[in-house]
């Protein structure tokens, strides 16, 4: 069957699952992706039974997270004035 | 590395830190990469910080899918991410390091401390725990 990743048009087997789609494409880090499939956000909990369909529209996007958690403080190194 | 961001993405960027500080504000960044190597910031997206604290930032994942197929669909690859620190400098802090999922990622950190805001790039790789840190050459341009 047809799917789309990421863009990209691509074959694959039927009764793929999302999981096996990621070792399909050797996602980096995949304890820090989330998944959508045709704009749905999939549980990470559901990525081994969630089997795709002919036609989906598959992202991978990673986790974009961080914060100003620690406040040492480290000198001066101003690019912006 | 070399990473350029236009002076006028960078005043949007930091008018909009500043209205939502003492929140974090972050977004991404997009662009391409050119020959000799260095990074074009050519679109910035100014994204909504669903943690809404002073301390954390998590960006939207139904904006940052948006943004992703906009930077599809205007030719532009994803280069990585901003976010401010309305009170602390501009570098990684630990949990910056530690949620630095994307080893081809800039990590661009504007720091509102003081009266002038600093922006520096940073380029983050290595295993949680063990993340080396560099900074990158940030060039503002005027165009």
């Amino acid at each position: 069957m047809k799917i789309t990743v990421a863009g990209e048009t691509k074959e694959v087997a039927d009764g793929l699952t999302v999981q096996g789609l990621i070792e399909l494409e050797n996602v980096e880090t995949p304890q820090y992706v989330t998944v959508s499939v045709n704009e749905e956000f999939i549980d990470a909990n559901s990525f081994e039974t969630h089997i795709l369909s002919e036609g989906d529209e598959v992202e991978f996007l990673y986790f974009m997270g961080g914060g100003a958690t620690d406040r040492a403080k480290e000198e001066g190194n101003a690019v912006y004035e | 590395m070399k990473i350029t961001i236009r002076r006028s993405d960078l005043d949007r960027i930091t008018e909009h830190a500043r209205a939502e500080s003492p929140d974090e504000a972050c977004g991404l960044i997009a662009g391409r990469d050119d020959a000799d190597g260095t990074r074009i910031i050519e679109k910035v997206y100014i994204l909504t910080n669903t943690d809404h604290t002073n301390e954390h930032f998590t960006i939207d994942p139904r904006e940052q899918l948006a943004a992703v197929k906009d930077m599809r669909a205007n030719g532009l690859s994803p280069l990585g991410n901003w976010h401010s620190h309305p009170e602390t400098p501009s570098r990684p802090s630990d949990e910056d390091k530690r949620l630095a999922n994307d080893s081809r990622a800039s990590y661009l950190i504007l720091s509102l401390e003081k009266e002038d805001p600093v922006l520096n790039a940073f380029h983050i790789e290595g295993e949680p725990g063990d993340r080396t840190v560099r900074k990158e050459e940030l060039i503002i341009t005027e165009e």
